[in-house]
């Protein structure tokens, strides 16, 4: 269980994690804004909520493990893995820069933290699927969650690892859906395709919560559900907005991956900052 | 005659021996396990067995979410569907991180058969190939087979691709043949020809070169069971012949012939050098027939190698 104060300190991190993400990415350089700053309360409620995690030995055997399937987003859990002190916030600059730690797209065996090598669309989901396999096979207690995208689920291979999840009883899987609605063109539904996403998944057998992905308290809440589902994988569908906390990007297809002017730059921190102010203020 | 072996039957048994002896082998299956002969490890080490299903690509991302466990997993389809319908994730998943996964392919080339091109296997080999960290083996009779699949499990790190057939061959290794990693084994010597192979064209290789030894030719013939790394001392030695000659169950675009021509083509002008004759299927599918037709038809048979090979000459 979680207090009222402890989702007040969970809401400040997501806060400060998501002037990180912009700040780490710059004006001038197309990034992936959007959906990392989709995902960002997601990323929070996991890395300083649900997951079993050392940040001073992140190759602790014992841990819970996180795939960042849609690997574009990969800034967000940079941050995360940095604010919780894996590698320095400095480093957070070296972002996709030559000869960086820091890729475009998780690589697994440059930066630890990082368990999975993602990038191209609908693949993290069986990879998480081998992590929780390995751990029934191998006696560990370990959970596994894997972050995708909404859009991300028109490619078959989820469908494939759904299936899969469900006839392993994979009890220590939790997949979350970060469904902002938008993809790198446009809209990722049609609106009847929107109200059949938890149908879908649960008519696979999964068992699905649909949470507020901007509610810091319902995340949490329904991560610390998914973890007491033992007998078969759970789904998070998180509704979120694309671009969240920087309101001339929200639910703007164009900012999937943009480059931002100094002056929207400078903009977006001041937004960020002003929100960070205001949460500091409550506390 | 010596008693023949299809290399898928006897990898099952070294599976399972290898799960015996290594706790962390564990084998993947997409609903084939009888032709792939995982069946073994079904059998005796259930607990260490999965079949996903029809469903290659997540069966190799969940290989790699084992190998990242510090699992041994061994995934397995056929040729032409572990490689080409998976390939994206073998790529990014399996070779980018260099994990340890083996990816063994039954029924490579063309002796899948009746079955027709869709599961005839040519273009395997270039594709493994042409990826960052992995190996690619390719074992020519039963002994190779056992050796290379426990040599898989202890002593190759990073991925492996293991082209496994189904086509019965004899033993043409000494009973005491231990497989070293990238080393490529004389198996003949003969002075004016060189017939580099793997799988069971070695076998047929090795027939090509009796026959040749009644016209008066002369031919070396050497195991290139390491198709990647590619044992490129192998391949300078054998140029010193005035004809070096590939022979693949396979395309002859990317694959050894492709290999072998990249290392002649770079050889130092002075250097002695054969000229390259490439033997395996001619950029085209393959169709339903029997396999011994098939080979005869893409001219892979010890009659067919011959003949090609007195014509070049």
């Amino acid at each position: 269980m979680i207090d009222a104060q402890e989702v007040m300190g969970l809401r400040r991190t997501a806060a400060l994690m998501r002037r990180h993400i912009v700040a780490m990415m710059g004006a001038d350089k197309a990034h992936h804004f959007g959906g990392s700053l989709s995902a960002a309360d997601i990323m929070t409620a996991l890395y300083f909520h649900a997951m079993r995690y050392d940040a001073y030995d992140p190759s602790w055997s014992g841990r819970d493990r996180f795939v960042m399937s849609k690997g574009h987003c990969v800034p967000a859990q940079y941050v995360a893995l940095a604010m919780l002190g894996v590698f320095s916030v400095d480093e957070l600059k070296t972002l996709k820069q030559l000869g960086t730690r820091l890729q475009g797209h998780p690589a697994a065996h440059l930066l630890p933290g990082i368990e999975a090598c993602t990038g191209s669309l609908g693949q993290g989901l069986s990879f998480a699927n081998g992590l929780a396999l390995a751990a029934r096979i191998k006696g560990e207690s370990y959970h596994v969650y894997c972050l995708m995208g909404d859009g991300e689920t028109h490619e078959g291979q989820v469908w494939e690892a759904a299936r899969s999840a469900v006839q392993q009883r994979l009890g220590n899987l939790t997949a979350i859906i970060d469904r902002n609605r938008l993809k790198a063109m446009d809209r990722s539904y049609q609106a009847d395709d929107l109200a059949a996403l938890p149908d879908k998944w649960q008519a696979f057998g999964w068992r699905v919560v649909q949470v507020d992905g901007h509610d810091m308290s319902a995340l949490v809440h329904a991560l610390d559900w998914a973890r007491t589902q033992s007998r078969g994988p759970a789904l998070i569908i998180a509704e979120t907005i694309k671009g969240k906390g920087v309101s001339f990007m929200e639910d703007q297809p164009a900012y999937h991956n943009a480059a931002l002017t100094a002056t929207q730059f400078e903009a977006a921190l001041q937004e960020l900052d002003r929100a960070l102010a205001g949460l500091e203020d409550q506390a | 005659m010596s008693e023949l072996y299809q290399t898928r039957f006897v990898y099952g048994e070294a599976l399972a021996e290898a799960a015996e002896c290594y706790s962390e082998v564990v084998a993947l299956d997409a609903d084939l396990y009888t032709s792939t002969r995982t069946v073994t490890v079904r059998e005796r080490f259930p607990e260490r067995f999965l079949d996903l299903g029809i469903s290659e690509m997540d069966m190799v991302s969940t290989a790699a979410g084992l190998a990242a466990s510090g699992l041994v997993p061994f995934a397995n389809s056929f040729a032409m569907f572990i490689t080409a319908h998976c390939y994206d994730q073998i790529r990014i998943q399996i070779c980018y991180p260099s994990l340890h996964v083996i990816l063994a392919g039954s029924s490579g080339g063309l002796t899948q058969g009746p079955d027709g091109a869709s599961h005839q296997s040519l273009e395997d080999v270039a594709l493994m190939r042409a990826l960052p960290s992995m190996t690619v083996l390719a074992p020519a009779d039963a002994i190779e087979t056992r050796a290379m699949t426990l040599a898989a499990v202890r002593s190759i790190r990073g991925p492996v691709y293991l082209r496994l057939g189904r086509y019965p061959v004899p033993n043409v290794l000494p009973s005491g043949y231990t497989f070293e990693l990238g080393k490529a084994t004389w198996l003949r010597e003969g002075a004016n020809v060189a017939l580099l192979a793997y799988g069971h064209m070695v076998w047929a290789a090795l027939r090509a070169a009796d026959l040749l030894a009644t016209q008066g030719v002369q031919a070396s013939v050497v195991n290139m069971s390491t198709i990647k790394p590619l044992d490129t001392t192998a391949v300078r030695r054998a140029a010193t012949a005035s004809l070096v000659v590939t022979v693949e169950e396979h395309s002859i675009v990317g694959g050894l012939g492709s290999a072998v021509a990249e290392v002649l083509a770079e050889m130092p002008v002075q250097h002695a050098r054969g000229r390259l004759l490439r033997l395996g299927t001619r950029d085209v599918f393959g169709e339903s027939g029997l396999a011994d037709e098939l080979l005869a038809k893409h001219g892979l048979t010890p009659e067919g190698i011959s003949a090609a090979v007195l014509a070049a000459l």
